[in-house]
């Protein structure tokens, strides 16, 4: 069974992503224990709310180093909602920059949509090869409540490297709805909140990413 | 394709039991909201709400202990309002397992509230739930002519239901849910002038609540500028089932889930 750490670096709503990865079969510890954060067999990193504070919790946990080692050994990591958008380089939120773990290139800004936050079930167009959406319909949903996302990919397309899966959704405008990079991947929604749909996303991860 | 219009039951939770009768009979205990919670989830609502209208002080662990049974076993969102007065009420409610909490009459005494619970843990987890009815005959006449209500809509408070909508939204409120007094419990259809005008002011979510009778009900609400509807007894009583409110709305070229 595979050990996974949900990284508590605040306050919000853990419980369900505890729940849902180990109705998937997983052993979840929720902490922010440094050690048990580098040796789990598979990293979560959730978030909720504004950039600057998720970014001031994750640097109290010593939360991007922790990343990198993981990244550096291979060993994945998955950002969920926030967790996702502090994985760029760049978070803009009311005119305040902030700094993020600059793992992709990007900056996460407001999306430009009548209604904000983007709240509710929307779909997603995922990438041919994804291990993350496998066994999906196109029309599965999944819950969404964000009023900031990546709006443009700028990462360039490296003949020698794999490029990065991108899969993008749609609210006044396209913006990054999950990317599948190696050991690391990460969502805009809330795998954990959207119902079968999510379960499977969550499965996928174990099973392909984490193994 | 979009994000979908959600269905939103929501259920009255007095010390633990769901208040409101119910006709569900393959039901091994109706009154067990994480019962509830877990066939509306089967059904395909698209959110929980739940409304502790718990009365005592001591009832207050009673709701945490539901959200987090809920939480176990329902996994799309759930919104739980009634009896929020600070943001350690906020706290606890969201390590529970609660994914956005509604506050009422504690943010009409002290508005300050919403922009400290924004501040602490994001708008997108407050949602500002206005009870609001036509101004009486010899009420103080507001600009809109709506204002809010405490009280289950028994007392007015003067203030105008439209320009409180967009104030909270100025707050930090990330959504807003939108109860009309009038309509509420007449299941003759949600008061679509009133989601017109609070539409018209605020750029976040509106759930559309009170009034719901019929299927046809829900899509004029989404036409009025709803980007949810919520009801209560009407799927409690096994009146409307929510896959018929999603055909409805299917019906009528509405995106849902």
């Amino acid at each position: 069974m595979s050990r996974i750490v949900v990284l508590d670096y605040g306050s919000g709503n853990l419980r369900s992503a505890e729940r849902a990865l180990q109705r998937v079969g997983a052993d979840v510890t929720v902490t922010a224990d440094r050690d048990a954060a580098l040796e789990a067999d598979g990293l979560v990193v959730p978030g909720v709310g504004a950039y600057a504070a998720c970014m001031a919790g994750l640097e109290s946990v010593d939360g991007a180093r922790i990343i990198e080692r993981r990244l550096a050994g291979g060993r994945p990591v998955l950002g969920i909602c926030v967790g996702m958008q502090i994985l760029f380089d760049l978070g803009v939120e009311w005119g305040e920059r902030t700094k993020g773990c600059g793992q992709w290139p990007g900056t996460v800004e407001k999306l430009k949509a009548d209604v904000l936050p983007h709240m509710g079930w929307n779909t997603v167009r995922v990438p041919t090869g994804s291990t993350l959406f496998a066994g999906l319909d196109a029309d599965a949903r999944f819950y969404f409540v964000h009023s900031f996302g990546v709006r443009h990919w700028t990462l360039e397309e490296s003949e020698v490297l794999r490029p990065p899966l991108v899969t993008w959704a749609h609210h006044g405008e396209d913006f990054v709805a999950a990317v599948e990079n190696g050991a690391l991947a990460a969502t805009q929604f809330h795998p954990e909140k959207s119902g079968d749909a999510g379960a499977t996303v969550l499965k996928n991860w174990l099973r392909d990413v984490v193994g | 394709m979009g994000v979908a219009v959600r269905v939103i039951p929501c259920l009255d939770v007095d010390a633990g039991r769901v208040v409101k009768g119910v006709n569900f009979t393959d039901l091994r205990d109706a009154g067990d909201p994480v019962e509830m919670a877990r066939v509306y989830d089967a059904e395909g609502a698209d959110e929980l709400t739940f409304l502790d209208v718990t009365a005592s002080s001591s009832g207050r662990d009673t709701m945490l202990d539901v959200v987090r049974r809920t939480a176990d076993q329902v996994f799309i969102p759930l919104t739980v309002g009634g009896g929020i007065r600070t943001t350690d009420d906020i706290d606890a409610l969201l390590r529970a397992g609660a994914d956005k909490t509604g506050i009422n009459t504690a943010a009409i005494a002290r508005p300050e509230l919403l922009a400290e619970a924004s501040r602490r843990f994001g708008s997108q987890c407050i949602v500002l739930s206005v009870d609001a009815r036509k101004v009486p005959d010899g009420g103080k006449p507001t600009p809109s002519g709506w204002e809010v209500t405490t009280h289950g809509g028994r007392r007015g408070t003067g203030i105008d239901a439209v320009e409180w909508a967009a104030r909270g939204q100025e707050l930090g409120a990330g959504e807003i849910l939108l109860n009309s007094m009038d309509a509420d419990g007449t299941q003759a259809g949600f008061d679509l002038e009133m989601i017109t005008a609070v539409r018209a002011v605020v750029d976040i979510p509106v759930i559309a609540s009170g009034g719901a009778g019929k299927v046809e009900h829900f899509p004029p609400a989404v036409k009025a500028g709803a980007d949810a509807v919520l009801a209560a007894s009407v799927f409690h009583f096994g009146l409307i089932r929510i896959g018929e409110v999603k055909t409805s709305l299917r019906d009528a070229g509405l995106e849902v889930r």
